[in-house]
């Protein structure tokens, strides 16, 4: 349950699923739009991540 | 030539709409007969919420002297009922040393953000500004 990449799935999953449901009516643009705002927090994360590796230097 | 007024919604009704929406997430939602939105608002928020407090996460206390805990204990009181639940059962003192410590308190604020993202959406809803019959829900 600490895992922090299990926390931040499951953050950007139920973050994600209020926006779809929020932002989009159809339940087709719902389901699109919601896997692009997971795809982009996840790939975000693990982008940042990548990128603040080598700090401290 | 101005609108029709009989479908507009009283400003007491507005109000008690927004109260409603502060207090239950999703429930101004199923007010209008939302059912999908209401549910899924009801559900995630809330359970966001509880996330949060399990994993040890702090309720910010009202300190103006100290700008950002203000705003976290805002954004965290916007989600209403389970913000003073949680407080009336002295949930949320926050563990500092809990390795997820800093995640819980994302979950805790970004629960009552969204709140009140869901809250605009409810009133937007009301006044008309969005369709109350969207094609994902039932009529």
């Amino acid at each position: 349950m600490t895992s922090h990449f299990f926390l931040m799935i499951v953050f950007a999953l139920l973050v994600s699923l209020v926006f779809a449901v929020l932002v989009k009516d159809d339940p087709r643009a719902r389901l699109r739009f919601g896997a692009i705002v997971f795809a982009a927090f996840v790939g975000g994360a693990l982008a940042l991540g990548w990128l603040m590796y080598p700090l401290p230097l | 030539m101005r609108e029709p007024t009989a479908a507009r919604p009283r400003p007491r009704d507005i109000a008690l709409l927004c109260v409603a929406a502060w207090a239950v997430p999703g429930a101004a939602h199923l007010w209008l007969r939302q059912s999908f939105k209401g549910i899924v608002f009801l559900v995630v928020l809330p359970l966001m919420f509880v996330i949060g407090i399990a994993l040890q996460g702090r309720l910010f206390p009202f300190e103006p002297a100290s700008p950002l805990v203000a705003l976290a204990f805002l954004a965290e009181l916007s989600i209403g009922v389970p913000f003073l639940i949680a407080q009336a059962l002295k949930l949320g003192a926050g563990q500092v040393t809990a390795a997820a410590f800093e995640y819980a308190n994302a979950f805790l604020i970004v629960s009552g953000l969204l709140n009140l993202l869901v809250m605009l959406d409810a009133y937007d809803v009301a006044l008309g500004r969005k369709s109350r019959n969207p094609p994902g829900e039932p009529r």
